[in-house]
């Protein structure tokens, strides 16, 4: 089953002779343990298909399904505990909060889900060293250099249960070592069985996805066929 | 790719025979230059009417036969390693024709061209990135070698992704086109030279 499923999604803005259309009629479907990146250009709509796809914006029409549920008929209060549970965002910029520490991060979206503090604290220090930081737990996100701010947080969209994992430009400003880092915690991710969408301009970032599809002035334009292995590289050699 | 001073560096270590050097020179560029036998001791024996290098003296040829890099052959080693290979003038690159030669064909989709070979670029850099992830970790002469190849082929995206806005502005801002022609012919002279070699025309 799809754990995200976008049916003939549009989204357009103002009225009239200013009216945008930023999506239009996008189906995409991401499988659990999928990666898939969407590329395209300043303005293609990359960043309005992912705040849709995580509920935290309505389409104008279509349909939006997250691990099987249809995201129009929720409350939103049922949105609020969806996006909680199922789904964990990586945003440009990181948006840790500053005055908690790396761990506290980290377990914030499972202590406002309800869990104990206490318990939401050793899911927040494993996901941690999961990810190589558990000596960096108690450091406070402006201790911490660009790629562990980014670590950190992957490791709060990947904590508890989560399902979905959504990324804006998610190696945002790091070098390519450290962008790389990040993309590799998001496919590790995938390899546990978490569905990912990653958007970005990026061709390397988006190498890593199982799958790139293409957005262009708000329209899915093309995508890529399925990665045949590697021994078509290897065996012919570069040049030739 | 040099195989002469590849050849070269691989004796900087001490003395090897040819088999050895064939292994070692593939494996050293993460096994995608592949190399036959035969041309490694056809640069040998170069390398050795040079005086870049030497082997045993008994003059027997065979599989076991040693060489070592000579002191003008380490000289000319060094020199190589800091000299900047020619990439002064754009090459012919077939991509950049196909593009050009688009613009210029009536009824053709130049964006969609454009998106043909992106496609195509992509999926290349997911098969290089498969390799580095599974691969590529415990072996750095492969993760290098992969990483050439992924930022090569990123700078052709990204010249695509470029072409692909600055057509879509022309279109819709026929202004651009009248700034960037005054512009380049307010340029120096080489100008003209340079829009010959690399096959542009106004």
């Amino acid at each position: 089953m799809s754990v995200l499923e976008m049916r003939r999604v549009s989204r357009t803005y103002g009225l009239g002779a200013a009216e945008v259309h930023a999506l239009q009629n996008i189906d995409l479907a991401v499988d659990a343990g999928a990666m898939v990146a969407v590329m395209g250009p300043s303005g293609s709509g990359k960043s309005t298909l992912l705040t849709i796809a995580g509920s935290l914006e309505e389409p104008s029409s279509g349909e939006v399904l997250v691990c099987g549920e249809e995201l129009t008929g929720l409350s939103r209060n049922a949105k609020a505990r969806l996006r909680r549970r199922s789904i964990g965002y990586v945003f440009q910029d990181f948006n840790l909060l500053p005055g908690l520490t790396a761990a506290e991060n980290v377990a914030l979206p499972l202590e406002l889900d309800g869990v104990s503090a206490r318990k939401a604290r050793v899911a927040g220090l494993n996901a941690l060293e999961e990810l190589g930081l558990a000596e960096r737990a108690a450091s406070f996100p402006d201790q911490l250099s660009g790629g562990e701010r980014q670590r950190v947080a992957i490791a709060r969209a990947v904590v508890g249960e989560r399902q979905l994992l959504l990324a804006d430009e998610p190696s945002g400003a790091l070098d390519s070592v450290n962008g790389e880092g990040v993309m590799r915690l998001i496919h590790a991710a995938c390899k546990r069985g978490v569905a990912a969408v990653v958007v970005t301009h990026d061709a390397q970032l988006a190498s890593w996805a199982d799958r790139v599809v293409f957005l262009r002035d708000g329209r899915v334009t093309d995508q890529t066929l399925p990665v045949p292995g590697p021994e078509s590289l290897l065996t012919r050699g570069p040049g030739q | 790719m040099s195989v002469r001073h590849a050849l070269l560096a691989l004796l900087s270590e001490g003395p090897k025979y040819g088999l050895q050097l064939r292994e070692e020179f593939e494996a050293r560029t993460g096994e995608v230059w592949p190399l036959n036998v035969g041309q490694v001791y056809t640069t040998l024996q170069r390398l050795e009417r040079d005086g870049l290098v030497e082997s045993d003296g008994d003059g027997q040829d065979g599989p076991q036969k040693d060489f070592r890099i000579t002191a003008t052959g380490t000289q000319e080693l060094t020199a190589w390693l800091r000299t900047p290979p020619d990439m002064s003038s754009p090459p012919r690159d077939e991509l950049v024709m196909k593009i050009l030669v688009a613009l210029r064909v009536p009824g053709t989709d130049v964006r969609e061209v454009i998106q043909v070979h992106r496609r195509y670029l992509v999926q290349l850099m997911q098969q290089w990135t498969r390799i580095k992830d599974t691969e590529a970790e415990s072996d750095m002469s492969l993760a290098l070698v992969v990483d050439a190849e992924l930022f090569r082929l990123d700078a052709v995206v990204r010249w695509l992704d470029a072409a692909d806005g600055r057509i879509k502005r022309t279109a819709t801002d026929p202004m651009a086109t009248a700034t960037a022609t005054t512009t380049t012919t307010g340029t120096t002279q080489a100008v003209p030279g340079l829009r010959r070699r690399i096959g542009a025309r106004k």
